[in-house]
């Protein structure tokens, strides 16, 4: 045997491995936060966070999250390995939720879900899952949409195009310009449709557009592909925010749907959601679940714990569940009555006679002001007024209180800059 | 519960980082280390994996032989191409360590290694010090990269600071280590999915640039990683008394171990089995492979009721008093 002992190696050590390694950009949305931080003034309001305040402007953990909490603590359950699909009454609770537990597609067995890391990690998974079975077909996406929708895709190497979505000029939906993009992809593309609250516009489809645009990805046989972050923080309600997926559903369509309880249930750094494919029959279901199994096991093995278990009890429990509906109607009444002081107060100062009803019928957590860049700067620079440069603020990060002072600056910015 | 940072809980990667690399680490000092917090081992291994697809393309990646199975699936997922390496010997059912060293040389320099810090999975065949400072020797001619994957630190030996004695050797010679760990076993945070990728860079400059190309990498899977995991470690690990009480929780679990494995010997022995049974105390951690072949194993299912993986390997957290020496004499039978 050799004897080296404790030598310095008096080698040549070549370049580092990683001299090729350059800095990553800074990510959009949290380097506003960090920007915020950074502000010394009394006036700055953050409205770039996609997470909700309450009106004292403090993050919230919702009191049945707690309830939940306390007595999981109590039932002092271990903390083995959960199956790679998840854990199986957070399966079951979830799909209910999305669907309605009385719906025909759960009672045959059609639906394959599959407990994974938020809203991320379900699109990620459908994702790769697209790469490998379905590697010719390409992801339609709104413009705008997510930011870190492309990311995905293009880490998952899914190609993807985007379809017409938000109109500057109305600052509303380009409905036409939507399905003329849709109706001209390539039969068999995956059509990337949030189900309500579009981020990061706030514009959704109506009930008769929602019917149009299934009849166009039925025609064109193309698949629909739901990113539900805000079931029942949109309206209130969990049943109306699931009726666009519960619609395409209702036809008989194959669909994929990723779930987030980031937002609904305050839930965010527990990273729980789901990814549910409804499928034609039970058996293609039981293929396509262990299908996506495989492609979890080499990403995390299997997901954890903590949030399903939350979610499981809270929906698990009648009285639980009741008390988180009423503590999202709260939420979601918040926003509505901040939307609806912001409208007012921007309809009072602004005497150039524009229409900013925009802000009543955009819904969830976020509206597009319209502002530009130049604009949106302004309301940083000058105003200390914190959101993403392409002119969205989060409503989840105003009260009432600051309504006068954000219409203000609103209409500043956008009449005296360009 | 708001959202943890792209790279996870700082908290939770700063003890991570004094477990692994030594409490008083001058690279620890030196900020030259990229972290980020990971979904346990899977979630570490394939960050590195996914890390080394994106900038070191024409990098494979050896794997030893016999390995976790989930490793072949992360690399091969992840599209690093994969060779093996020599390691597990079944006549002895020790170390192939002349094996092992031939590969190690005959490798292309500057090949990427997977190592298991401690505790073998699925042998609990662990290299001896003087062993895993012959194979840092030959790394430093060969400029291979070594990572670990760190999944048993303090459960092996019952000491974690002993079962990170491999990391530490090749720290000492200079090596630049990639490093996962997990707390899924050694705290028992199993379904918490808690754990650490890190990488020890050149510089701090370097070690920044490289985190912030981890974080690109788990952003588009799954954003920033879960709190509750993460927050357990980091509360334990930072409050000395706390961290105490853990270090004797996770020597009680490794001496558990180790005395199932003596027990199991011993049994054996007893009951006259013509083989030799030395392995199951020579092995380390969770795992024993005890030489049986896949017939010998249904049998012991079938006509036992003994479940286990068909390479015959035993995972002894399963073996207790109660149960070892029926253990034994289902083995006997099976192997006389």
């Amino acid at each position: 045997m050799q004897n080296t002992g404790h030598i310095t190696m008096a080698l040549a050590v070549d370049a580092s491995r990683f001299e090729g390694v350059p800095m990553a950009p800074p990510d959009p949305i949290l380097g506003v936060s960090e920007a915020f931080k950074a502000d010394t003034s009394d006036l700055k309001l953050n409205l770039g966070v996609g997470a909700y305040r309450t009106e004292e402007l403090q993050p919230a953990v919702l009191n049945v999250v707690k309830k939940a909490e306390k007595l999981m603590l109590e039932k002092g359950e271990n903390k083995e390995y959960l199956p790679i699909e998840g854990f199986a009454a957070f399966n079951k609770a979830t799909a209910d939720l999305l669907l309605g537990a009385d719906n025909p597609v759960i009672k045959q067995g059609r639906v394959a879900t599959l407990q994974s890391l938020s809203g991320t990690g379900s699109l990620r998974l459908a994702a790769a899952f697209i790469q490998r079975y379905f590697p010719d077909a390409k992801v339609l996406i709104s413009s705008p949409t997510w930011g870190n929708h492309k990311n995905i895709f293009n880490d998952a190497r899914v190609p993807w195009s985007e379809y017409r979505y938000y109109d500057p000029k109305t600052v509303g939906l380009d409905f036409e310009g939507m399905i003329a993009d849709i109706q001209a992809a390539p039969e068999g593309s995956f059509v990337l449709l949030h189900g309500c609250a579009h981020n990061p516009t706030g514009i959704d489809p109506t009930p008769e557009q929602w019917e149009k645009l299934a009849d166009v990805i039925e025609e064109k046989k193309h698949m629909p592909f739901f990113d539900v972050a805000y079931q029942g923080f949109a309206s209130g309600s969990l049943d109306e925010d699931a009726s666009s997926v519960r619609l395409f559903v209702k036809r008989g369509l194959e669909v994929f749907v990723a779930q987030s309880y980031s937002k609904n249930l305050g839930l965010y750094a527990e990273r729980i959601g789901a990814i549910n494919v409804i499928c034609s029959a039970p058996e293609v279901a039981d293929r396509v679940k262990s299908q996506l199994k495989r492609l979890a096991r080499p990403m995390y093995s299997n997901p954890p714990i903590h949030g399903a278990k939350i979610v499981a009890n809270v929906v698990g429990d009648p009285t639980m569940f009741g008390e988180w509906k009423e503590e999202m109607e709260q939420m979601a009444g918040r926003i509505k009555n901040v939307r609806q002081k912001l409208y007012d107060s921007l309809t009072e100062k602004d005497q150039s006679g524009k229409d900013w009803s925009f802000i009543l019928s955009q819904i969830g957590m976020f509206s597009f002001t319209g502002l530009n860049r130049p604009q949106s700067d302004n309301m940083t620079d000058k105003w200390h007024i914190y959101m993403t440069k392409d002119g969205r603020i989060s409503l989840a990060g105003l009260n009432l209180a600051k309504c006068e002072y954000l219409a203000d600056a609103i209409i500043d910015s956008f009449h005296n800059v360009n | 519960m708001e959202y943890l940072p792209m790279g996870g809980s700082i908290h939770m990667i700063e003890e991570s980082l004094k477990l692994a690399y030594g409490e008083d680490s001058e690279f620890i000092k030196d900020k030259r280390i990229a972290a980020v917090q990971a979904l346990s081992g899977t979630g570490a291994c394939r960050l590195f994996a996914d890390f080394q697809k994106r900038f070191l393309p024409d990098s494979q990646i050896y794997i030893p032989t016999p390995t976790w199975s989930n490793h072949h699936n992360i690399w091969r997922d992840a599209q690093v191409p994969q060779r093996t390496f020599s390691y597990y010997h079944p006549e002895s059912r020790g170390l192939d360590f002349a094996g092992l060293m031939d590969d190690i040389k005959n490798a292309p320099n500057g090949s990427f290694f997977l190592l298991h810090a401690c505790a073998h999975n699925p042998t609990g065949v662990d290299p001896t010090e003087e062993q895993w400072r012959e194979i840092s020797y030959q790394f430093k001619l060969k400029n291979h990269f070594p990572f670990f994957d760190m999944a048993y630190q303090g459960f092996a030996s019952g000491d974690p600071e002993r079962d990170a004695k491999a990391i530490r050797i090749f720290l000492e010679d200079g090596h630049q280590i990639g490093c996962a760990q997990s707390y899924a076993k050694n705290m028992g945070l199993y379904g918490q999915r808690a754990g650490c990728l890190s990488i020890l860079c050149e510089d701090e400059m370097q070690a920044v640039a490289v985190k912030s190309q981890l974080q690109q990498i788990a952003r588009p899977m799954y954003s920033n990683p879960p709190v509750h995991g993460a927050l357990v470690v980091s509360i334990i690990l930072s409050d000395p008394e706390l961290k105490n009480v853990w270090l004797g929780e996770v020597k009680g679990m490794a001496d558990r171990i180790i005395g199932m494995r003596k027990a199991l010997r011993e049994n054996l022995e007893k009951l006259g089995s013509p083989l030799s049974w030395e392995h199951v105390t020579n092995q380390i951690g969770m795992f024993c492979y005890s030489g049986m072949t896949p017939e010998q194993v249904d049998r012991l299912t079938s006509e036992y009721h003994i479940y286990m993986t068909r390479n015959g390997r035993i995972s002894m957290a399963g073996v207790t008093t109660g149960n070892v020496a029926y253990l034994a004499n289902a083995i006997h039978d099976v192997t006389k």
